[in-house]
Parts: structure tokens; C-alpha cells; sequence
């Protein structure tokens, strides 16, 4: 089995007026599969309110699961004396940095979590510095976390959830409050400790840009998932994303625009490099 | 109609040891009816430069000029400025707080000193102009999705009729779907009832696709000032700043240093597009 393996997965969230009477139920999650083998990279696209961050929040147990099932790390997360082996699977990271950064030094931020499960001081430190060395913020140990940018926030919050060892890591929006250049740190902080350390990665975005690193793609419409597929295969279909409220990235839109003009340029090109070459090609032809 | 500074500075936290200055001798004018986008890393000085123009902050020197009036006169009408120039913060739904969406954008003209009368019809303009539907009216604000508060939140300034508005990051944490709507609005409201917009935003792409004029700040100062496909062509210096050209403008750069004849001056997929075509269309000529 897969670290995170859903079936039919169903939430409901619903609206009680003050006597208890059901006033409204919005279906957040709709049967929904997913298959997540270890060191994956997967991101999750959808509009606000496709169900994206319902999902996410099941994953580590903070919402209790209704109806499906869901296994993550091969806990049945639907038994109870399961709760703290999944959260310490499957850590996460939320989307804003100052609720997620407790302590009065970075350091000691990074350490709550594993202090908190009972590790031995010594083992304490040495995954202090590793997880903080791994998202390049080590020599910001002994600072204070109101003085750094909002990059630096998001990854001394990812640290924090390093700390804990987990297999896997869900991001949820972990970039929308940030400028490009958190966003690169944060991205690349990602992008490493997938590739180095083989966590699997899930991350939510609104950023197509953020989305052409992953090996597989879901995206999700009204609390179902209504397209899976490598980058490549997904952004393929820029009609229907559009429909969806989302985008492509931008040389992805380039590429598929030059292609209805009727020049030879290969579906669902995802970067710069793709595209330059592509055209090169066509004008050597000449 | 405009709006002039005057070599203002600002510093923050002056004589303690944190003391940073903000804005370094700032000097620009801003004409009636332009639509501008201000862009610049974290702590660049983009919302100290905000603050000033409605009169939140006070420059340590310098001075500021609303319609050729000084705005740090003693008998100067302050709060009627802060009527005539509306600031939408980052996140304004936060600051919804009504029991109904009707009431809270009455909540600003009510304060103006109208009726509630008057204050009806404002809303109810308001409302109408961001594309909030009739039946939504008075249900509770915290009901709505994200993107739907936030267009609230900006009814809630627009029903002030402000003759500038501002709006910090607009567009933060929504699905593309949801940036469209609200950009498109803004633009249209620009385009026929003449109102001046500054948009402060970190995607290049937006600001590429909407506006006039483009004010890059960088450490306290204006660095580029002119129109889009001007202030675009630093891209080089614009990266070393954290900040970089649309991603279309920086591929057409690559095709150019690749030694392909294109003009890069294209800053829109659209532009980018018509100028690929031409490149490949002279190339056939020949």
C-alpha cells in the first residue's frame, strides 16, 4: 500500500440554526480516491471551496472521517488510538506563517514538536539543526521569528514539522502570502527535501507556475477529483482548467495559442526551455 | 486633479535601535485618472508609501499635495482626504464585522455623515458594481467564499466613492477564477467611471495585463517609473531585486539571446504571441 491511500472519501459540513435544526449541508468531499505512493511530489489544484483544504485536513486527522476510508502511512485513521502515529506520518504546513510560529526563538520553535512527543534532549538538538539546516535556515537558530520575512517564516514553520520526522508533508497554500522571492525559497526548501530525503510531498496552490515540478497533479471541482495526470497530461486541457476557475501557466498558454495558429508546437509544454526549442525547430525548417 | 509627493521620507521606529527608514526622499506625481501598479518586495516601502497617500502615516519631511492642496496644513480636511482616497488593506475580509453584507458596506457612508437613505443607494451601487448578486444581500458576510468576501470588503470602500482607490494585494490567496473577477471589475470601474487605481501587486503577469503605469520601489526609493513595456525592459536589474519581468517578456529575452530576431518588448501572452507570428512570418520571406 501507498502512504496515503483514500476510498470514497465523503464531507459534510453542515449549518445548524440556534434549536439544532439542519439550516444547510455543503458536500466538501464527494467520494473521492487518491493514491499517493512514498516520495511522491503531488499538487493539488482546484478554485476556493473545490474541497482542496477538507481533503488536506484529513489527512492529519484534524477533521474526523465521516465516510470512506483513508489509511495514511498504513494507519486506518478511522480508529481513534491511530491519531498521533498518523499526525507524526503526515505533518503540515498551513498557509499563514504567523499562526503557525509559537516560541520567542527559532530555534526553540522548531524544537516544540519533538519535545512535546518526549524525545531525548540531545536527539532534541540534533534534529534542530538538521531539519533547520535542511530548509537552509541555520544560521537564523538563535533569532527571533518576528524579525524574518515572511519566507523565512514559512520554512522555519516547515522545519518545525521536520522536527517530527514525518514521511510525508501537506502544504496547504504554503506560498499565497509571500513575494516571488519567498516563494522561491519556499518552493525550492520543498522541492529539496523530496529529492534528498524522499518526503513525500503534497502541496495545495493557486500558482500553475508551482505545479510543473510535480510527478502527478489532482484537481479538484466541487469536492470531487475531476482530472489526474502528470503536469504534461493536465495542463494539455487549457479549455476545460478554464472552466474549472484555474489557469495554465503562462508559456504553457503561449505554446497552446501558437499551436492553434497552426505552428508545429508539441501539447502541454511546461517551461521555457520546451518552448525555445520548439521554435527554433520551426524556423530552422525554413 | 492629482496627487504629488514631495521628496517624502519616512522612518520607522526613529531613535531606537530598531530604526529603519522606510521611504528615502519620494517624489512623484500621480495623475487623475491613471492606473497604476506598485510593485517591490517585502519591505520595500510599498504600504508606508500607501499609508501616506490618505494620510495614515505622516512623512518625517517632505510634502504631499491632494489637488494642489498641502495636505499637512493646519485647517486641512484630513478625514474628508481618507473619503477621497480609499484604501482596500491586504485580507479586507477581516474586516468585516456586520450581522448582513448590506449593513457592513453601509457602514462607510453611514459614517461620512449621509442618511440611510443615501447610504442605501451607495451600497447598493457598491455591490452591484463588484457583481455581488440582490439575494445575497442580507445574508451574513461570513457565510460567502473567499472571493466573494473579498469583493465585499471592497464594496465596502467603492460605497465611499472615493475618487482614488488603493488596494494592497487584491488578489492574495484567491483562485485564478476569483483574481480575474475582481481585476476585470476594478478595470471596468477604471475605464468608465474614471477613477484613479493604484494596485499593488506581486504578480507580474497582472500587473503586465491591467495597468498604465508601473512604480517599482526598492529599499525606500522609486527605482523605475514609466509604462509597462518601458519598465519591463530592466528585467535583469528587476530580478536582482526579487521581483522580474512577466514570464512571457523573459522567455522572448532567451529566444533573442539565442540569436532569434524577435521583438521582446511583448510583456502579455497576447502581445507575445502577435510578435512570435511576425518573427516566424519574416522568417518565411526570406
Amino acid at each position: 500500500m501507498g502512504i496515503i491511500k483514500a476510498r470514497k472519501l465523503v464531507h459534510e459540513y453542515i449549518r445548524r440554526d440556534e434549536e439544532g435544526n439542519v439550516e444547510a449541508i455543503q458536500t466538501a468531499l464527494d467520494q473521492v480516491d487518491l493514491d499517493v505512493e512514498q516520495g511522491e511530489f503531488i499538487a493539488i489544484l482546484g478554485h476556493n471551496g473545490s474541497g482542496k483544504s477538507t481533503l488536506a485536513k484529513h489527512i492529519n486527522a484534524i477533521l474526523e472521517l465521516e465516510e470512506g476510508s483513508l489509511w495514511v502511512d498504513g494507519y486506518d485513521v478511522s480508529d481513534d488510538t491511530n491519531i498521533w502515529n498518523v499526525r507524526q506520518s503526515a505533518g503540515m504546513v498551513f498557509q499563514n506563517p504567523d499562526n503557525q510560529i509559537i516560541a520567542s526563538v527559532v530555534e526553540e520553535d522548531v524544537g516544540f514538536g519533538p519535545e512535546n512527543i518526549g524525545v531525548p534532549t540531545d536527539e532534541i538538538w540534533q534534529r534542530v539543526e538538521n531539519s533547520l539546516r535542511s530548509v537552509g535556515m541555520l544560521k537564523y537558530r538563535a533569532h527571533s521569528p518576528n524579525k524574518l520575512s515572511g519566507g523565512q517564516k514559512q520554512r522555519v514553520a516547515i522545519a518545525g514539522v521536520l522536527a517530527m520526522q514525518p514521511k510525508c508533508i501537506v502544504l496547504d497554500e504554503p506560498t499565497a502570502m509571500l513575494d516571488p522571492n519567498g516563494r522561491k525559497e519556499v518552493l525550492k526548501a520543498v522541492h529539496e527535501l523530496n529529492r534528498e530525503k524522499g518526503v513525500t510531498i503534497l502541496l495545495i496552490t493557486h500558482y500553475m507556475e508551482e505545479v510543473t515540478g510535480a510527478d502527478r497533479v489532482y484537481v479538484m471541482d466541487r469536492g470531487r477529483v475531476v482530472m489526474q495526470g502528470t503536469p504534461r497530461e493536465v495542463f494539455s486541457k487549457v479549455e476545460e482548467l478554464k472552466k474549472l476557475r484555474l489557469d495554465v501557466p503562462q508559456i504553457t498558454l503561449l505554446a497552446h495559442e501558437l499551436r492553434q495558429e497552426g505552428l508545429a508546437i508539441p501539447q502541454g509544454v511546461l517551461t521555457q526551455e520546451e518552448l525555445t526549442e520548439a521554435i527554433e525547430q520551426i524556423c530552422r525548417s525554413f | 486633479m492629482s496627487i504629488i509627493l514631495d521628496k517624502v521620507n519616512y522612518v520607522y521606529g526613529a531613535g531606537t535601535a530598531y530604526e529603519a527608514q522606510a521611504l528615502k526622499n519620494v517624489s512623484l506625481k500621480i495623475e487623475d485618472g491613471e492606473f497604476i501598479g506598485l510593485i517591490g518586495h517585502t519591505g520595500s516601502g510599498k504600504s508606508t508609501l500607501i499609508q501616506h497617500l490618505n494620510g495614515l502615516i505622516r512623512a518625517a519631511s517632505g510634502g504631499i499635495y491632494y489637488n494642489g492642496e498641502d495636505i499637512y496644513d493646519r485647517d486641512y480636511d484630513m478625514r474628508g482626504l481618507r473619503s477621497k482616497v480609499g484604501l482596500v488593506f491586504q485580507y479586507p475580509e477581516h474586516q468585516l464585522f456586520e450581522t448582513t453584507i448590506f449593513e457592513d458596506v453601509c457602514f462607510g457612508p453611514l459614517n461620512q455623515g449621509l442618511s440611510k437613505k443615501e447610504a442605501g443607494v451607495r451600497a447598493f451601487e457598491a455591490l452591484n458594481c463588484v457583481g455581488i448578486p440582490e439575494e445575497l444581500y442580507y445574508q451574513s458576510p461570513f457565510d460567502l467564499s473567499g472571493g466573494q468576501k473579498r469583493r465585499v470588503a471592497i464594496a465596502g470602500v467603492l460605497a465611499m466613492k472615493p475618487e482614488v482607490l488603493i488596494l494592497d494585494e487584491p488578489t492574495a490567496g484567491l483562485d485564478p477564477g476569483g483574481r480575474d473577477e475582481i481585476l476585470d471589475q476594478i478595470a471596468k470601474m477604471h475605464r468608465e467611471q474614471g477613477i484613479t487605481v493604484l494596485l499593488v501587486s506581486h504578480c507580474m503577469e497582472d500587473i503586465a495585463k491591467y495597468v498604465g503605469r508601473i512604480i517599482v520601489m526598492n529599499q525606500g526609493e522609486v527605482l523605475f517609473d514609466g509604462a509597462p513595456e518601458k519598465v519591463f525592459e530592466h528585467y535583469r536589474e528587476l530580478e536582482a531585486i526579487g521581483l522580474g519581468a512577466p514570464s512571457v517578456t523573459n522567455f522572448l529575452h532567451g529566444l533573442l539571446e539565442r540569436g532569434l530576431p524577435v521583438n521582446a518588448r511583448a510583456i502579455t501572452v497576447e502581445a507575445a504571441k502577435h510578435e512570435i507570428l511576425e518573427m516566424i512570418a519574416e522568417r518565411k520571406r526570406r
